[in-house]
């Protein structure tokens, strides 16, 4: 009995080699997924952590705290608009900045402040016109190479001659610092001000309107369009060779480039229909196009989910077609439609391509007020920061891509907390 | 298998004594079916079925699977249109109307043939929702309350009232197997049917689910014609008063339930009823 146990199972060298080589293989298998992973997340922290590096700074701005005498001789009371705001600006600069001042420095004196400055000044005193004849004090924004200069991305330790700042400028600087008249607040211009040449006043109002114009035109044109095609396609279309065909092109066209899309765009919405350049409108319907075969499938997808239990259940209480579809098989897709709505429309966020092509990257110094007025998206805004010479938009370009992926993130939170809220009722 | 040969020839010597099918024969007939044939494609899964069912009694189909008893079943309330591909020849009349009739309105005719699925399937919704979804879209009720007395008749009816009277809000999911069964059959008789179809309602549920489904359908029988297809032969004997072998898409043989079951004409069905195939 003993010996015939021995001869059927045997514990022999062989299978103890056996067993410690297939732990091994597991043991690799799991290893290498751990590095696996492990290297996704440490290029993704490499990607986040050069961004905040790079762009931090863009998301402080400093200021410079100026009392500007709005003095009657500059600025007629009777017709203020038309006051010679110039002189204001370097008047004031003049004076918190005593000394021996040729024309020619108290002209790089002014220039401390933005370009910019006397249109703050104007716009302030023609909402307050009061303050004519007496002071009115501003906080506003240093030039760019001030900024920075006080961000520490000019080095004071670079010869002069290599450095944008002279020794000079540095010394009115330090002499406004010693009178506590910089400030460094959060940087509102960033998600206020529409684009600039001057970095220090240029902002992501005009791409974030745009890019909200050209997703709310890509959604309503392409939700709804792409789940009646779905629900056609799923529901009621016969299985032949047609709509085998419809569908093997659905799919493929989700994989097409999207500066294919970019150039349909600019040949059939510009050129043969004559839509206005640059408009979220168009880029909204280029971007629908792309977004369309996303929501065609994962609402295929969402459909094709619901039991078919439910759908006899419909049926055999008597319930049409359309009825079944509408009261029963959509609600219970309804969280993956709109899970896969949502990514699509991130996706088409951050698509830059298409709007490059049909002048989505033009420069647009105000938002947009109407989906046919020109405008940029927030990927082509960072486009074209990327492509500034100016110290200042280094670091916007970095805020401007950590801006876009908050959205990203925001509207892929939204897609779970959908899910999740809708699927929990049941 | 040896208990239901036993079964059978103890019952055998009672056959003609104990049995009275005149009961049976008097009722009218409800349905009647010539010559059914259905093809899926180019597979011909039905030849020619011609049967008489009763009004007011429970006919079951018997047979092994895929001998074509659930898709008679769904001939009958039309669900076989909704499978592509699938070819529905011959007459099947409720009332002596052609169910198949080009000007006949669906959607009316399987209120009045209402039907219960193997795998219990309410809708992830309330209770309650569950059994208005009928009348609702049917415009059986007049109002809310007149909505309530339908629910609240029709769980009664299935025998689930006094189970859920306390939760009729909470979704129908989450019942028991046996009780989500119920609240499907509920779900039918919503809308008042004439005629209820059961696809093998108690395949999915355990034997306590199944006798209390079982007691529900001989209950329902007094006011319904009950058509069932079962896998179970001791669920026929117990439930139905009529029975039909069904076999390789041929109607093998039908008639009065114990005869059926003691006094098969047929080879085949004596073969099936002890065991031999299937």
């Amino acid at each position: 009995m003993s010996e015939a146990t021995v001869s059927t199972r045997p514990i022999s060298q062989d299978r103890i080699r056996l067993r410690n080589r297939r732990n091994a293989a597991d043991f690799r298998l799991r290893a290498y997924g751990i590095a696996a992973i492990g290297t996704a997340i440490g290029l993704l922290a490499i990607l986040l952590f050069t961004l905040v590096i790079g762009g931090y700074s863009a998301f402080v701005q400093t200021h410079i705290r100026v009392d500007f005498p709005i003095a009657a001789e500059n600025v007629d009371p009777a017709n203020p608009a038309e006051g010679n705001w110039r002189a204001v600006v370097s008047d004031a600069m003049a004076t918190l900045l005593p000394g021996s001042q040729s024309p020619a420095e108290t002209r790089q004196i002014a220039q401390i402040l933005t370009s910019n400055t006397q249109f703050f000044v104007r716009n302030a005193v023609l909402a307050n016109p009061d303050v004519i004849g007496g002071t009115l004090t501003l906080d506003v924004p240093a030039a760019d190479i001030f900024d920075q200069l006080n961000k520490g991305n000019i080095s004071r330790d670079t010869p002069e001659a290599n450095r944008r700042v002279s020794d000079q400028q540095i010394g009115w600087f330090d002499t406004l610092v010693e009178q506590g008249r910089i400030s460094t607040p959060f940087n509102w211009g960033l998600f206020f001000n529409a684009d600039s040449r001057f970095p220090e006043i240029a902002g992501l109002a005009g791409a974030i309107t745009g890019s909200f114009y050209a997703l709310l035109v890509c959604f309503v044109i392409s939700f709804p369009v792409g789940i009646a095609a779905a629900i056609y396609l799923e529901e009621f279309a016969p299985k032949n060779r047609w709509t085998d065909i419809i569908e093997v092109n659905i799919n493929n066209l989700a994989a097409v480039p999207s500066i294919v899309f970019g150039l349909l765009g600019l040949a059939v919405f510009l050129q043969i229909f004559g839509l206005p350049r640059s408009a979220p409108l168009v880029g909204g319907l280029v971007l629908a196009l792309m977004t369309l075969p996303t929501i065609i499938i994962v609402t295929r997808n969402a459909l094709k989910a619901v039991p078919p239990s439910i759908r006899e259940a419909g049926y055999g209480m008597g319930a049409s077609p359309q009825q079944v579809i509408w009261h029963h098989v959509l609600p219970l897709s309804l969280p993956g439609i709109l899970t896969g709505t949502i990514i699509g429309l991130a996706q088409a966020l951050g698509e830059t391509a298409p709007l490059l092509l049909i002048g989505m990257n033009a420069f647009i110094t105000s938002p947009p007020g109407g989906v046919m007025e020109a405008s940029t998206a927030l990927p082509t805004q960072i486009y074209i920061w990327a492509d500034s010479p100016e110290r200042g938009f280094v670091s916007r370009t970095s805020a401007g891509i950590l801006v876009l992926l908050g959205f990203l993130l925001l509207m892929n939170a939204i897609a779970i907390f959908l899910r999740q809220r809708l699927e929990r009722r049941w | 298998m040896d208990m239901v040969a036993g079964k059978v020839k103890m019952t055998q010597q009672s056959v003609n004594t104990a049995m009275d099918p005149s009961d049976m024969l008097e009722r009218p007939i409800r349905l009647t079916a010539r010559d059914v044939t259905v093809h899926y494609g180019a597979k011909q899964a039905l030849h020619g079925i011609s049967i008489d069912i009763p009004d007011r009694a429970v006919t079951s189909f018997i047979g092994p699977s895929g001998c074509g008893k659930s898709t008679f079943l769904r001939c009958i309330n039309r669900m076989n249109d909704t499978i592509e591909g699938a070819k529905v020849g011959g007459t099947i009349k409720l009332d002596g109307e052609d169910v198949y009739d080009p000007n006949l309105d669906v959607v009316e005719l399987r209120a009045r043939i209402g039907m219960v699925f193997q795998k219990p399937n309410p809708f992830p919704k309330s209770i309650y929702e569950n059994v208005a979804y009928g009348p609702r879209i049917h415009g059986l009720a007049r109002g809310k309350t007149d909505l309530d007395e339908i629910v609240v008749s029709s769980l009664r009816k299935a025998g689930l009232f006094e189970e859920v009277k306390d939760r009729l809000n909470e979704p129908g999911t989450g019942l028991s197997g046996g009780q989500q069964q119920r609240l499907c059959i509920a779900r039918a008789i919503a809308v008042g049917p004439e005629v209820i179809l059961m696809d093998e309602p108690c395949s999915a549920l355990d034997p306590i689910a199944t006798a209390i489904i079982e007691e529900l359908i001989d209950e329902l029988r007094e006011n319904y014609t009950i058509v069932i297809v079962t896998h179970s032969m001791q669920q026929a004997a117990r439930v139905s008063q009529r029975t039909a072998f069904f076999h390789l898409g041929n109607l093998i043989e039908e008639g009065v339930t114990e005869d059926i079951f003691t006094n098969p004409v047929n080879k085949q069905t004596q073969d099936y009823i002890m065991g031999r195939i299937g």
